[in-house]
C-alpha cells in the first residue's frame, strides 16, 4: 500500500512506542495529546529509543529521520484527512468515552479507528461512534518497535474491509496479526494481569522481594524477564487500569486490585517510566534534546 | 575523588548488590542482566560523565564489562582518564 498517514490519540508510552514503530516503516505520523509537556517528553522518548534500536540488536535507523515524520499536535481537527487513527488513550473508561465520538466527528468518513487496548471490549467503543464497521482493536505490545506480533480483535460491527485495510498497514510495519475474539483483556492481558497482580499481591504479603518473584520466573521458567519487571515496563497505572476494567467487566473477585498496587500509582511510582515503580531505574538525560544536542550537563 | 572505574562499579554494584563481578566480566553473559539494562548504561554513562555516545558506538560490545565502559568515557571524556 501508498505511504499510509496515521494518527495517533495519546503520547503515552505506548502512543510513541506506535509512533516510533510507524515512523522507522515510513509512515507519515501525526501524534495528537492534550498536554505539550506529554508530547515533547514522547518525542525525547522516540528519539531516545530510536538510538538504542542498534544496541538492541534492532535495525539501523537514523533518529532524526524517525522524528522528522512525526508531527506533534494538540487540535483533534488535525485528525481529519488520515487514513487510520489508532487510539492509546488512558485504560479509564471515563477518557475513552470523550475520545470516541470526537473522532468520529473530525475524522473522514473512510479512516478507520483502531483501539489499542489491553482492556475495554472494542464492540462497547465502536457503539460510541457513527462508524462501527470501521472499528476495531489491536493490541501492540510493549517495546512496540521490537514486537513482531499483535492481537487483532473485531468488534460486532467491523467489517472485513478495515480488517484488510488493517492487516495492510500491520505488514507494512512488520507486525504479524494474530486474531482474537473480543473480550476484556482479549487473551494476553486476561492472563498477564492476573498474573502481575497476584504477583503484587506476594510482595504485599512478604512472601517473596519482587527480585524473588522474578527470579522465579526467569530462571525456573526460563521467560525473559519475570512478572514485576515486565509490569515496570508497562507502567503500574497502566496495570492498575487494565486490572481494575478486568474486575469491574467480569464482575468477578479473582480479580480484585492488589493494595500495593494502588498505592505505588498513587504515589506516583509508575515504573520505568517515572524512574521507579517495583524496581529503580536511571531516566533518559532530559538534557539532551530531540537533536541531540548535549544542551546542558552538571 | 572517585575515579571512571570506581564510577561505572558503583552503578552496576547498586542495581546487583548481591553479585560481585569482575572488571574484566561480561555483565550480559551472566544471566541475569537483559538488554534493558544496557540501555540503562547508557543512560548512567551520558548522563554522569556529560557526553553523548555517538550512533557508531552503540554495540553491546562497548556496555558488556566495566573495562569496555571505562575505555569508551575516556575516548569521550579525556578529562575522566
Amino acid at each position: 500500500m501508498s505511504r499510509a498517514r496515521v494518527g495517533i490519540v495519546g503520547a503515552g508510552v505506548m502512543g510513541a512506542g506506535v509512533a516510533q514503530a510507524l515512523a522507522e516503516t515510513g509512515h507519515d505520523v501525526l501524534l495528537l495529546d492534550i498536554d505539550d509537556r506529554t508530547l515533547a517528553a514522547a518525542r525525547r522518548e522516540i528519539v531516545h529509543h530510536t538510538r538504542m534500536r542498534r544496541l538492541l540488536g534492532g535495525v539501523d535507523v537514523d533518529p532524526e529521520t524517525v522524528i522528522a515524520a512525526v508531527t506533534s499536535t494538540t487540535d483533534y481537527d488535525a485528525m481529519c484527512d488520515v487514513d487510520f487513527v489508532i487510539e492509546n488513550a488512558t485504560e479509564q473508561w471515563e477518557v475513552k468515552r470523550e475520545v470516541y465520538p470526537r473522532l468520529d466527528r473530525v475524522c473522514a468518513p473512510g479512516t478507520v479507528l483502531i483501539a489499542n487496548t489491553s482492556a475495554h471490549r472494542i464492540t462497547r467503543l465502536a457503539a460510541l461512534t457513527g462508524r462501527p464497521d470501521r472499528v476495531l482493536g489491536v493490541h501492540f505490545m510493549n517495546p512496540v518497535p521490537l514486537k513482531p506480533a499483535v492481537e487483532l480483535i473485531r468488534g460486532y460491527h467491523t467489517s472485513e474491509d478495515s480488517v484488510a485495510r488493517v492487516q495492510g498497514l500491520l505488514e507494512a510495519m512488520g507486525k504479524r496479526a494474530i486474531p482474537v475474539r473480543d473480550s476484556p483483556g482479549f487473551v494476553s492481558n486476561r492472563v498477564l494481569m492476573l498474573m502481575v497482580n497476584e504477583a503484587a499481591f506476594l510482595v504485599q504479603e512478604g512472601v517473596a522481594s519482587a527480585e524473588q518473584i522474578d527470579d522465579v520466573f526467569r530462571s525456573c521458567f526460563g521467560h525473559p524477564m519475570g512478572p514485576l519487571e515486565m509490569a515496570d515496563l508497562i507502567g503500574l497505572d497502566t496495570i492498575l487500569y487494565s486490572v481494575e476494567v478486568l474486575h469491574d467487566s467480569f464482575s468477578d473477585s479473582k480479580y480484585r486490585p492488589c493494595s500495593l498496587l494502588h498505592e505505588l500509582v498513587d504515589a506516583g511510582l509508575h515504573g520505568r517510566k517515572s524512574g521507579r515503580g517495583f524496581y529503580s531505574y536511571a531516566l533518559a538525560n532530559e538534557a539532551i534534546d530531540e537533536g541531540g544536542a548535549l544542551a546542558h550537563h552538571d | 575523588m572517585p575515579t571512571t572505574t570506581e564510577d561505572i562499579r558503583d552503578f552496576i554494584h547498586a542495581k546487583f548488590p548481591h553479585v560481585t563481578i569482575a572488571d574484566e566480566e561480561d555483565i550480559f553473559g551472566l544471566g541475569f542482566v537483559n538488554s534493558l539494562f544496557a540501555m540503562e548504561l547508557v543512560m548512567f554513562l551520558e548522563g554522569h560523565f556529560g557526553f553523548r555516545i555517538g550512533n557508531e558506538d552503540l554495540e553491546l560490545s562497548n556496555f558488556r564489562t566495566v573495562v569496555a565502559m571505562e575505555r569508551l568515557v575516556v575516548r569521550n571524556v579525556p578529562a575522566a582518564a
